[in-house]
C-alpha cells in the first residue's frame, strides 16, 4: 500500500513496529540493521499483532517449526472481522475448511495438494513458456521504444506476469487488467482496506467458477482441466478446492514476481555501473537475477504460533502471527558478505526469497525464467535508460514489496 | 568427488540443477538428485562446489572428496 491515512509515528522499532509505514516501505533495511542488532525478533501491537525476525538464522529454524508455525494464515496482517465471516460461512456450507490447500495448510493436507501443482512449474514446464514470454516482452517495448520514455514497471513489468499466468493457466490474456486490479485488492489494497479485499475475492472467485464450469464441458488440456481431473487424498477436487488453488495460482504469480522485475529495473536506472556492466557481460544475468532477488527480495510470509514457541528470548504466544522476513535475512551480514551491497556476479548466494522448507514458492522457476526473459529483452532493445524523476518512484509493501511507478528515459539501443 | 542430494532437505529450489544441468537431474516435483551415482567428472569439481554453496535448503554435500 502506498498512501495512508495519518498514522502515529513509530518511536521504537522493536517493540512497534509499522510494515505499512512509508519511510519502511520505501528502504526497510536500516531498520532491519538497527533490529538485528538490539532484538533481533522484534514485536509490534500493530495491524492486529505480530513478530518480525531479522536474522538469517533465525528465519532458517522458524520455517522448519510446522506445524507450531502453522500456515493457517500465511498473510501478515489478520482476516478482516467482514472477511471471516466470509470464510465461516464457506466452512459451514462446504463441510471443510475453508483454508486453501496447499499454501494455507499444515501437513498431512499440505502435500497431496501442493504435489498437483508442482508440475506445472517444473524447470522443463517453465522452458515451454519462454517463447510467449519474449514475444509479449517484444511487444510491450514496441509500444513504447519509440518515445524513449517508459514507466518501468506500470508499462513493462507489470504488463508481463498477468498475462503469462493467464497462458499457463489457459484464460483469456485480455482479461489481464482485471487481474491485476483483483491481486492488488486482495494483497496490497485490501491488506488496510478489508472492502476491497473481499470485493476483491469474490471476484476472482466468480470468475474462476465460470471457467471451472466450462473446462468441465469442455476440458482441453490446460491447467484447470488438469486439476479438474486430478485427485488429492483419494478424492476429486471439488469446485470448491479448484476455486482456491486457481485463485492462489493467479494471486501468487502477479505482484511478486512483477515486483522483482520492476526493482530489478529502477535498480539498473540508477546504478549505472551496474547498468554497464550487464551489457558487457550478459551471460551474467542469472547470477544478477539471484542477487537482485536478494537484495529485493519481495515476499513476506504469515504464520501463526499453534502452541507458544521460544526463539532467543523472544516468547512468541499460542495465536500470534509471525513474519517470516525473507527480504530482511537476505540482508543479514552474518550470513552474507557486503551484504548491503549488490554484487551483480556474486557466485555464492544461499538467498532465500522464494521461502524455505515445504512452502517454499511453488513458482520460483517460472518467476526466475520471467525476470531472466525480461531483463534480457529490455537490455537488448533499449538503449542506456535512467530514471527520469526520482520523486515519482512509488512503492508498495507488506506482504509483497516492489516499486510501483518507475519512470525511465532512454537512448537507442 | 562424490556427491549427494539428502531427498529428505531438497524442496525442488532447483539452484543446482540451473548451475550444473550435467550432474543433477530433477523429477516432475522439482526434486534434484546427483546423476551418474553422485559421481562428478574431471573438471566439473567447481560447478559441484557452486552446486552446493548455492542450495538454500543445505541438502547438497560432498561424500567423497576424491
Amino acid at each position: 500500500m502506498t498512501d495512508s491515512p495519518a498514522r502515529c509515528p513509530v518511536h521504537d522499532w522493536a517493540s512497534d513496529y509499522d510494515i505499512f509505514d512509508p519511510d519502511y516501505v520505501r528502504d526497510p533495511a536500516p531498520v532491519w540493521e538497527e533490529l538485528r542488532g538490539r532484538c533481533p525478533i522484534a514485536h509490534t501491537e500493530r495491524w492486529g499483532g505480530s513478530w518480525l525476525p531479522t536474522r538469517y538464522e533465525h528465519l532458517q529454524e522458524m520455517v522448519k517449526m510446522v506445524p507450531a508455525l502453522s500456515s493457517a494464515s500465511p498473510l501478515v496482517v489478520p482476516p478482516s472481522p467482514e472477511m471471516l465471516e466470509i470464510l465461516e460461512a464457506e466452512t459451514e456450507k462446504h463441510g471443510e475448511t475453508s483454508r486453501t490447500p496447499p499454501i494455507t495448510s499444515d501437513p498431512p493436507r499440505h502435500r497431496p495438494y501442493r504435489r498437483l501443482i508442482m508440475p506445472l512449474f517444473s524447470p522443463h514446464a517453465v522452458e515451454e513458456h519462454i517463447p510467449y514470454t519474449r514475444t509479449l516482452c517484444n511487444r510491450l517495448i514496441d509500444g513504447f521504444v519509440a518515445e524513449g520514455r517508459a514507466d518501468a514497471a506500470a508499462d513493462y513489468a507489470e504488463q508481463i506476469t498477468p498475462r503469462v499466468i493467464a497462458h499457463i493457466l489457459g484464460i483469456d490474456p485480455a482479461r489481464a487488467e482485471e487481474f491485476v486490479g483483483w491481486v492488488r485488492g486482495v494483497l496490497e489494497i485490501g491488506l488496510t482496506e478489508p472492502e476491497e479485499a473481499v470485493r476483491s475475492r469474490t471476484a476472482i472467485r466468480a470468475f474462476f467458477q465460470e471457467m471451472v464450469t466450462e473446462r468441465r464441458e469442455r476440458p482441453c488440456g490446460d491447467a484447470i482441466s488438469m486439476l479438474i481431473d486430478s485427485e488429492a487424498e483419494g478424492e476429486k477436487l471439488t469446485d470448491y478446492r479448484i476455486l482456491g488453488m486457481c485463485s492462489l495460482l493467479l494471486i501468487a504469480g502477479i505482484d511478486t514476481t512483477w515486483s522483482a522485475i520492476s526493482s530489478s529495473l529502477l535498480h539498473f536506472a540508477t546504478h549505472p555501473a551496474d547498468q554497464a556492466r550487464l551489457r558487457a557481460e550478459p551471460d551474467l544475468l542469472p547470477t544478477a537475477v539471484e542477487e537482485l532477488l536478494r537484495f529485493y527480495s519481495p515476499v513476506t510470509m504469515g504464520r501463526i504460533a499453534t502452541e507458544p514457541v521460544e526463539i532467543d528470548g523472544a516468547k512468541i504466544g499460542e495465536g500470534d502471527r509471525v513474519l517470516l522476513n525473507f527480504p530482511g535475512a537476505n540482508r543479514d551480514p552474518e550470513a552474507f558478505e557486503r551484504a548491503d551491497e549488490v554484487v551483480l556476479d556474486r557466485e555464492r548466494n544461499r538467498h532465500m526469497a522464494f521461502g524455505l522448507g515445504i512452502h517454499r514458492c511453488a513458482g520460483s522457476n517460472l518467476a526466475r525464467m520471467e525476470m531472466q526473459v525480461a531483463l534480457r529483452t529490455w537490455f537488448d532493445r533499449i538503449g542506456e535508460f535512467e530514471l527520469e524523476d526520482a520523486d515519482a518512484v512509488t512503492w508498495a509493501g507488506g506482504q509483497v514489496r516492489g516499486p510501483r511507478r518507475v519512470p525511465v528515459r532512454f537512448g537507442a539501443a | 568427488m562424490r556427491i549427494k542430494v539428502d531427498p529428505d532437505l531438497c524442496e525442488g529450489h532447483n539452484r543446482c540443477f540451473a548451475l550444473a544441468p550435467d550432474l543433477f537431474e530433477v523429477d516432475d516435483y522439482g526434486l534434484s538428485s546427483a546423476v551418474n551415482d553422485g559421481v562428478v567428472p574431471p573438471g566439473r569439481e567447481e560447478q559441484a562446489r557452486l552446486a552446493i554453496d548455492n542450495c538454500p535448503e543445505f541438502a547438497i554435500s560432498v561424500v567423497d572428496e576424491d
